[in-house]
Order: structure tokens, then C-alpha cells, then sequence
């Protein structure tokens, strides 16, 4: 047992010797599965990054949310307009919908009608959404008030000109200065142009992006006011209409009954028959967070397959600098067994050389792949998580080739008689 | 002792069989310099090579010490290479990039099974081997830094620190100038005579082979001259 370990020892030193007699061509291997296993890591871990950030800024929203949008959502035959665009769901479908005897799931419902324009005060100017509500969508969007406070519903019977900044809207606007009290122009939509004047009133505070459209880069205005002052929301009939009805369910078990409550009364007040498309769609949480974690799968999938491609060349590049020596490396095995040297031993030491150069590799592409991803979290574009699974993957996949081109060629080579060996070219 | 029965050494090159060796005995006692001599083609390397088990016989019977090599395993072989015979090549065969100290100690590195030389002992006696072929001062050289004479003074080195019994030269001085080539046979004598190791050396040079105590000639395969008892 002792002499074994002494004989292994033995091994391991000369290996050690011959990976540090051969610098170049470790440095060469090694570079291949720091290559690989670094661009696997750093890939990887930019996938799932994006993935769980666009998860989480859906379920940021609240998951027990379901949002009424105007126009049909099954795409059939013939022309569509685009979703949202559509003008058939109107404030009294929205008052409808915040009615308990219709909808008794409800917590709150608040309704919206929002563009994009621009908003000015002084020399600045800022073209963002203009956001009208009701008093229920800070509830239902969890908005936290900074300073002043936010839409009433005594606005909205007024149709006061009052205006919320968002976060972003306000500091781009006043940058240090109080925004509290001060007049904002905001341009008109329609032929005449012309401006509105706002008094701030509130300013909210940070609340992150949302795939959604963020709150932050918002300017919150009373629905009526923004229906008959700003835009002109109202159908060819002259109803008033809104661009989304968002509805919080009680409790998020209540969002699908929230749903089917919401379909029925929409689908009473618009004539809908049983089996026909509706002019609506209702959305919830559970659909959203569906359709994007499918999108980042396509995402995930895409990234993996071009690691796996580096990892593909990190491997032949292994395998080339293994092969390539392969002549030199014969005539040494020749020597080795010329001395005295066991096809055990020759074996021992090329396993080592390959495992040191593998492991060491995978270290340092560990290492890369890490960096690369912190990197990437850095540029604050796109969020990066290194996972256990890439890790091991993309080590496993390199120490796999590196000891298999390692020790294949040196198999070969130590079955020689000594002779050959010596002789080969 | 050396004792090799009617040995022959087939090569298959293709389709077509080469004969190396027709048929050979040859016995070499302990502490002779035998020189084989022979033109290009006639088996004296071959015969080299079965005697320093670098190769196997196709057929016939060779005896180490009485010990039947033919039957030997490949790992035994080793053994045998790695104890009892030390070698010296025409074209050297040192490992590239490595120290001269670390090409002596080569050898050592696999001594095994009740023979292992002590892992502090080897440094010490690759030294003494280089110091006793003049090389005491180039112990940290490459290959690449030294001459000819000077690489093939590493290889004796080599050959010698495990103490062989025989040892093996397939025209030592071949790649070599006449001095340093000189230099080589005055170390390889003085092995011969003073520790009584047993020198068998592949020349075609008859001046060299007139060193020897005996010359064994061979053509076409076959031994025609000098072929012991």
C-alpha cells in the first residue's frame, strides 16, 4: 500500500515536471478550457440573469393584478389593430367593472387613459407618458407618495388640473428645485396644439422599472381631466373611453374568479355572444409571467447553444495541442520506457498532466466566466447570475475532453514497444 | 551473462516481410567489450535492441543472468531496462527542455519493487554520475545548451546511475567530431575497466572495434564472425 502511494507520488512529481518543462503548451491547453468553461459561465449566467429579472419586475406589480385592455387578443384572419388601440372599452365599463355586485372579487379597480406627450417646465421638457387615473390606482400599484400627495377622487369629479411626477419626471424637470406647487405646461394632443397649465401636487417615490412601463418616468393626471382637458378620449358615440382597467383581485386565489367575473359583465354591456371573440381581453399575472419566462427560454436556450459552441472550440482546441505533441510526445515516451519506465507509469503521469491542466483550467475559466458576468452586471443593462448548474456543466464537459485527448494519444503511445517509440515520426 | 539462441527478428513493412535477423547465438560474458560490426542493413541495431529489451524476437531463446527474457511481461521488461542495462544512442535521446541533472535522475525516478532508490539519495547521485563524465559544472544545462560530446556524456551519465551490468551502445560516437567522440571511448573504457561493466557497442568504424576484446560481425542477418561459445 505504501509503495503504491510512493509510486503515485513518484507520478505526480514528474508529471508536475513536465507540465512546468512545457510551459507554452500548458499555458496552450489551458487557455482552450479557460476559453470554454469561461464563455459557458459568463453566457449562462447572462440567460438566467435576464430571466429572473424580467420575472421579477412582472411579479414587482403585484401578483393578484389582472388588466382589462380594449380589443381582442386572438389573432384570427383579417386586419387587427394593435392591442390597446382600440376604443371599445369606455369609462362606464370601467365604472361597471369597480361595481361589487358585478365584480364582488374586486379589491379595487382603477381605470386609466394614457398617451404620450410632452411636458415642460421652463427650459425643460420632458416626452413621456401622461397617465390619467383614479385615486385606486395607488393602491393597486403600491405607489408610495414622496412629498404632497396623490390623485383624489375629488380631482377627478373637478377634472382638476393637477399632475404626480414620477421620480425620473420630477428631476428631470426641477432637477434640485421643490417641484410642490409649481406649474407645468403639457402639450395638447390634436390638431389646434396649444398647452395646458398643472399644478404639481405630488411627487412619488422610486418605485424601479416594470416591463410595464415605469411609474417613475410617469406624469399622473385625473382621469376626467385627462379624457376632456389634454385628450380627447371618447369614441366615434362620444362615450368617454379608457386605455386599461386594472383590477386587484382580494387574493391572488381570487384572480381567476376576478377574470371570469370581469369577462361576464364586459361581455353583458357589449352584447358578446356565447362563442364569439370578445372586443376585450383580460390579462393577469399568471399569463404575463407565462409568456415572458417562454420569451427568456428562447433567450436561454439561444445563449446556451452559442457555450455550447465555445465550449465545442475550447475543446478542439484542447484536443489540437494534444495531438499536435503527440509526435514530440511519443519520442519522450520512448525515452521514459528506454530508462526504464512502465506503461503504469507513462499512463499515471499523462493522466496527471491531464487532470492538472483541466482542473487549473477550469479554475481560472471560473474565474473568467465570474468576472465576464459581474462585468456584464456592471453595465446595469441586463442582470447576470452565475449558476451551480453552468458551472458544473462546463467543468465537467472540459475535464471530460481534456483528460480524454490527453490520455487517449498517450494510451497509444505507451503501448509502443520502446523501440518504436523512439523511432516514431 | 548474455546468452541468445537462434533468435529472429521479422518485420512486417506492409505486404512485405523483412528479415532482420536469420538466426542468430551470440554469448557474452560478464565484463567483455564486445564490439558488433556489420554493414548498413545487417541487424547489428536489431540485435541491439532484443539485447537491451527494446524490442522482442520474433523466435528463439534469450537469457539475462539465466533468466529467460522472451517470457518476460512488458512491466518486467521495464524492470529489467530500468536495473540492469543502461543505454547509449547515436542520437542521444535526452528529453528536450529538461536540466542534465534531471535526465540522470530520470531513471531513478523509476526504480520500484525493493530497488527504489531513495527520493534524497537521487539528486546526490545523478551529481556524482555527471561529475564522473565532466560535467560537474553544466548540471542546470538543456540539451539545447550543450554539444554533442557534451549530450552524449548526459546520456552515459544516464545509462550508469542505476548501476547496470551491461551496458548498451548503438554507435556512441556516430554524430559526433573525432575528439569528442574520443572523449566518449576514453569514459566508456575506463567504465569498462575499472568497474567491470559489461560493454556491448555497435560501430562500423574498425579502429573503434579494434577496442574491443572481441568483434562480432554480422551481414545479411546472420552472425559471420565472432559469436562466442
Amino acid at each position: 500500500m505504501t509503495v503504491w502511494i510512493t509510486d503515485l507520488w513518484e507520478n505526480v512529481r514528474v508529471a508536475l515536471d513536465g507540465l512546468l518543462v512545457n510551459k507554452m503548451r500548458s499555458m496552450l491547453t489551458m487557455l482552450g478550457v479557460i476559453i470554454g468553461v469561461g464563455a459557458v459561465i459568463a453566457l449562462l449566467a447572462v440567460g438566467e440573469g435576464a430571466q429572473a429579472q424580467i420575472t421579477g419586475q412582472i411579479s414587482s406589480v403585484g401578483t393578484n393584478l389582472l388588466f382589462v385592455i380594449p380589443g381582442a387578443v386572438q389573432s384570427g384572419p383579417g386586419v387587427q389593430g394593435a392591442l390597446g388601440s382600440a376604443t371599445t372599452l369606455t369609462y362606464d365599463d370601467a365604472l361597471a367593472v369597480a361595481d361589487p355586485r358585478n365584480v364582488p372579487d374586486a379589491a379595487c379597480v382603477a381605470p386609466e387613459y394614457s398617451r404620450n406627450t410632452q411636458v415642460i417646465f421652463g427650459d425643460a421638457n420632458v416626452n413621456g407618458p401622461v397617465l390619467g387615473t383614479t385615486a385606486a390606482y395607488q393602491s393597486a400599484f403600491e405607489l408610495e407618495v414622496a412629498q404632497g400627495r396623490f390623485i383624489e377622487d375629488k380631482d377627478v369629479d373637478k377634472r382638476a388640473t393637477v399632475a404626480v411626477l414620477g421620480i425620473n419626471v420630477a428631476q428631470d424637470l426641477f432637477g434640485g428645485f421643490d417641484p410642490l406647487g409649481q406649474e407645468i405646461k403639457v402639450a395638447l394632443a390634436g390638431e389646434g396644439g396649444g398647452r395646458i397649465s398643472l399644478t404639481v401636487v405630488g411627487v412619488l417615490e422610486e418605485k424601479g422599472g416594470s416591463m410595464l412601463g415605469s411609474a417613475d418616468d410617469t406624469v399622473f393626471v385625473p382621469i376626467s381631466t385627462a379624457q376632456t382637458k389634454i385628450f380627447d378620449g371618447r369614441n366615434a358615440l362620444g362615450q368617454l373611453i379608457v386605455t386599461r382597467i386594472n383590477v386587484m383581485a382580494v387574493g391572488e386565489d381570487r384572480s381567476a374568479a376576478v377574470q371570469e367575473q370581469v369577462e361576464a359583465v364586459l361581455a353583458e354591456r357589449h352584447d358578446i355572444e356565447e362563442g364569439e371573440d370578445p372586443d376585450f381581453s383580460v390579462t393577469d399575472q399568471a399569463d404575463l409571467l407565462s409568456m415572458a419566462s417562454e420569451i427568456t427560454g428562447i433567450l436561454t436556450v439561444f445563449l446556451g447553444a452559442i457555450a455550447g459552441v465555445s465550449l465545442l472550440v475550447g475543446g478542439i482546441g484542447i484536443m489540437n495541442i494534444m495531438l499536435v505533441s503527440v509526435t514530440e510526445r511519443t519520442r519522450e515516451i520512448g525515452i521514459r520506457k528506454a530508462v526504464g519506465a512502465r506503461k503504469g507509469d507513462i499512463l499515471t503521469q499523462f493522466l496527471i498532466e491531464a487532470v492538472v491542466l483541466s482542473i487549473l483550467g477550469g479554475a481560472l475559466g471560473i474565474l473568467l466566466g465570474i468576472g465576464l458576468a459581474q462585468l456584464v452586471d456592471l453595465t446595469g443593462v441586463i442582470g447576470s447570475i452565475v449558476t451551480l448548474e453552468s458551472v458544473v456543466l462546463s467543468v465537467g464537459f472540459s475535464l471530460a475532453i481534456g483528460l480524454f485527448f490527453g490520455i487517449y494519444p498517450a494510451n497509444q503511445a505507451a503501448g509502443l514497444k520502446p523501440i518504436e517509440a523512439l523511432r516514431y515520426e | 551473462m548474455i546468452e541468445i539462441e537462434d533468435i529472429t527478428k521479422v518485420y512486417q513493412m506492409g505486404e512485405v516481410k523483412a528479415h532482420a535477423l536469420r538466426g542468430v547465438s551470440l554469448r557474452v560474458d560478464p565484463g567483455e567489450w564486445v564490439a558488433i560490426m556489420g554493414p548498413s542493413g545487417s541487424g547489428k541495431s536489431t540485435l541491439m535492441h532484443l539485447v537491451g529489451c527494446l524490442d522482442t524476437p520474433t523466435s528463439g531463446v534469450y537469457r539475462l543472468d539465466g533468466v529467460g527474457v522472451g517470457a518476460m511481461e512488458e512491466d518486467q521488461l521495464a524492470a529489467v531496462r530500468n536495473r540492469q542495462i543502461g543505454f547509449i544512442f547515436q542520437s542521444f535521446n535526452l528529453l528536450s527542455r529538461t536540466s542534465a541533472l534531471k535526465q540522470v535522475m530520470l531513471p531513478m525516478q523509476y526504480s520500484r519493487n525493493g530497488e527504489r532508490i531513495p527520493p534524497n539519495e537521487r539528486e546526490g547521485r545523478a551529481r556524482a554520475a555527471l561529475e564522473m563524465v565532466g560535467l560537474g559544472d553544466r548540471l542546470d544545462h538543456h540539451p539545447s545548451e550543450l554539444s554533442g560530446g557534451q549530450q552524449q556524456r548526459v546520456v552515459i551519465a544516464r545509462a550508469l546511475v542505476n548501476n547496470p551490468v551491461i551496458l548498451i551502445a548503438d554507435e556512441p560516437t556516430g554524430n559526433l567530431d573525432s575528439e569528442s567522440g574520443s572523449e566518449v571511448l576514453d569514459i566508456l573504457r575506463q567504465l569498462h575497466q575499472d568497474q567491470g561493466i559489461t560493454v556491448l557497442m555497435v560501430t562500423h568504424d574498425e579502429e573503434i572495434g579494434a577496442m574491443a576484446e572481441r568483434v562480432v560481425r554480422l551481414r545479411d542477418g546472420l552472425i559471420v564472425e565472432g559469436a562466442g561459445q
